[in-house]
């Protein structure tokens, strides 16, 4: 075991990333070491990255423990890019955190800056990030600094240490800027509210939002427009963030509607939400919003017609998840359970007609389906014949009468191996009456020796 | 005799008082078979609390399609089914073709997967109150113990206010209090078998339990005609056996 990460105060005494744990214990006897946890890690980075969406929506991940925020236009709103750099810091100090921060010109500069020294020229070459044998190869030439390979001519260097060493020095050194590519896509509305005094309830948080969702109705109403989604991000002072987002299946710009949506939301949360010491930024995003004329309300008292249907869609997808609210459209599958999907009713689409069913049959299809077939034991009279008896939880059904097989291939054109089993169905009834739908997993004999049975499906 | 009439007339009254306002008489649906219609004075009441029973809990597909044959008799609009996950794991989940299979249109379909019966009561609560819904069908997992006389008044008061039918699918379980219309236990029979001895087209035992406007006890089975949209008497041909209506569970 190798040490993954150390403190400041470890640096100090001599220990260093990669010295094996053993090594460190029998330098400093009582040395306090956790479990590294890459996934936490980067939980907790993407949280903080969130936080820093205050400043300025342009925020990406840089490696396992860096991020880069584009504050181009940003900074004044801070005083100045300095003034910024304090407050961020500030914030991560608040939160227990060691950080270096830098602004430079571009976003590969910054990233070699924050990591390897606080002047371009003088940067180690290791600062282009090539791999180890280039960089070996710059340092037994007599290049070390940064400087001494942007003095000279890259025609040279390129034809030496490669192609991309001439990039990457073009893009540290701020010849070539290329932009960051942001966590998530600019929202189309974005209205906020800043608070001196910190707010400490969560009940005052929300009026901030329901104030900010007046202001982007009027904005949204303006342009005609309507959101489908909203998200309400509460900015604490210690720099997280708690969002709140909903989604309507029609667009809106209904504020009691959105509130109420809102606090649906925030009961469905699993742990109620935290002012910890207050929030002193709230901000309202419309991330996606869809064209909505402007309502007249009919003169004579009368009210418009709501689609009732599709607020409680809303109510309910935003409470359970909208994986839970469910319409089903038909598919040109051969496969029953392919037969169908179903897709949350939130985001409606447009479903073609169902294949109609052949007249004068009794149901061919089952009512149920069971995802995953159910195992069941059964006999059958010959290994390829129909059922006989089976057992299915704990109770044994004798078949009556059955009807089969009905043959269903497997998908074997979309397996790399050509394979699958063919399924052959029966639909049985047993001696109370009741309809099932079984089928046997493989050709006796060409597929499988001994195929199993499955229970997919009920009928009525 | 100081009239007894004006006496009881002013009970009525105190009662209707304590009662609220009284309901709407409101319009019936047919189920699609004349004698059983005949016998619910011309179908069951839209607008109010329904009960479908399984007789075992093998019968709950039956169940279903006898609530899915209301659904469809009982208007033309949106369905929302509120399904508990536990009802899921016991009868599977909803397949379309086979809905359609028994003549019902799967996009009048909104199916609400509720995570536990708290959850499945506000949905359907909710669902209740939305007038653009025709009807509404509640399936609790196994053990429904929050689905009380309480839970069910609040459902049917509900439905009276908004008009929305309610049907509770409450499986194979021992009928409880509630305030519901009618009351109905299906149990799966053995069908008409068609050519060659294949299943034929599922019928089901209905038996009416309860009924709020007095009606008796009765049975009937059935077999479901997708093609006429229709109930129909099973006809009786030699290779049936015939059973006697009541036969015990386990054979």
């Amino acid at each position: 075991m190798r040490l993954a990460a150390v403190s400041a105060e470890g640096l100090s005494i001599g220990l260093a990333p990669g010295l094996t744990l053993a090594d460190a214990r029998a330098r400093i006897p009582g040395v306090a070491v956790a479990d590294a946890d890459p996934y936490a890690d980067a939980l907790w980075l993407e949280r903080i990255a969130d936080g820093c969406d205050r400043y300025t929506p342009m925020v990406a991940i840089d490696g396992p423990n860096g991020l880069l925020l584009d504050i181009s236009g940003a900074a004044h709103l801070f005083g100045d890019e300095a003034g910024l750099r304090t407050d961020l810091l500030a914030r991560l100090d608040r939160l227990g955190m060691a950080a270096r921060a830098v602004i430079a010109d571009t976003p590969d500069a910054a990233h070699a800056l924050a990591r390897h020294g606080d002047d371009i020229g003088a940067l180690p070459v290791a600062a282009l990030e090539l791999g180890s044998a280039e960089t070996l190869a710059l340092r037994r030439a007599g290049l070390k600094r940064i400087a001494d390979l942007s003095a000279r001519p890259s025609a040279p260097i390129a034809a030496r240490f490669g192609e991309e060493a001439t990039d990457r020095l073009a893009r540290v050194t701020g010849a070539r800027d290329i932009r960051i590519s942001p966590r998530r896509p600019e929202a189309a509305l974005v209205v906020e509210r800043r608070f001196a005094e910190p707010i400490g309830h969560t009940d005052a948080a929300l009026a901030a939002v329901e104030a900010l969702a007046t202001e982007a109705a009027s904005i949204l109403d303006a342009r005609h427009r309507g959101g489908r989604r909203f998200e309400a991000r509460l900015f604490r002072t210690d720099g997280l963030v708690r969002a709140l987002r909903i989604e309507t299946g029609l667009p809106t710009r209904d504020v009691p509607l959105l509130m109420r949506l809102f606090r649906e939301r925030i009961d469905a949360l699993d742990d109620p939400i935290d002012p910890g010491f207050g929030f002193d930024l709230v901000r309202l995003a419309v991330p996606r919003a869809e064209p909505l004329a402007p309502l007249q309300l009919a003169l004579e008292g009368g009210t418009v017609a709501e689609d009732e249907l599709a607020r409680l869609i809303d109510r309910l997808s935003t409470r359970l998840g909208r994986d839970r609210v469910l319409r089903h459209a038909p598919q040109d599958a051969h496969i029953p359970e392919q037969a169908s999907f179903a897709f949350p009713a939130a985001a409606p689409r447009t479903i073609g007609p169902w294949p109609a069913s052949e007249s004068g049959e009794p149901a061919l299809r089952p009512v149920t389906l069971f995802d995953p077939p159910q195992r069941i034991q059964v006999i059958a009279g010959v290994p390829d014949g129909p059922p006989q008896r089976f057992q299915w939880r704990r109770a044994a059904h004798e078949v009556v009468r059955a009807e089969g097989p009905e043959r269903i291939g497997a998908l074997w054109w979309r397996r790399a191996d050509n394979g699958g089993r063919t399924r052959d169905y029966y639909r049985v009834e047993d001696t109370h009456g009741r309809r099932f739908w079984l089928f046997r997993h493989g050709l006796y004999g060409r597929e499988t020796a001994a195929p199993d049975w499955y229970l997919h499906g009920l009928f009525a | 005799m100081p009239a007894p009439n004006h006496l009881l007339a002013s009970l009525r009254a105190r009662v209707d008082a304590i009662e609220g306002v009284k309901p709407k008489e409101r319009a019936r649906f047919a189920l699609g078979h004349p004698g059983l219609d005949a016998r619910l004075d011309g179908g069951l009441p839209l607008g109010r609390l329904h009960e479908v029973f399984a007789a075992q809990p093998e019968d709950q597909a039956a169940a279903i399609a006898f609530a899915l044959v209301l659904a469809m008799q009982g208007g033309t609009g949106p369905v929302v089914w509120v399904r508990q996950d536990d009802a899921v794991k016991i009868s599977g989940r909803l397949h379309p073709p086979g809905l359609v299979d028994l003549g019902f249109d799967p996009a009048r379909l909104v199916e609400v997967l509720a995570p536990d019966e708290k959850a499945l009561l506000r949905a359907a609560g909710d669902a209740v109150r939305c007038p653009d819904v025709a009807l509404l069908l509640v399936e609790p997992g196994r053990a429904a113990r929050t689905i009380d006389l309480t839970a069910t008044r609040r459902l049917s008061v509900a439905a009276e206010a908004s008009g929305v039918t309610v049907l509770l699918l409450r499986g194979s379980g021992e009928p409880a209090p509630s305030a519901a219309h009618s009351r109905w236990r299906i149990r799966a029979v053995p069908a008409v078998p068609l050519e060659a001895d294949a299943p034929g087209h599922g019928t089901i035992d209905l038996t009416l339990l309860r009924h709020r406007g007095g009606i008796a006890e009765f049975s009937l089975t059935l077999e479901w005609n997708r093609d006429q949209f229709a109930f129909r008497e099973p006809a009786l041909s030699g290779a049936v056996v015939p059973l006697p209506a009541h036969r015990p569970a386990v054979a």
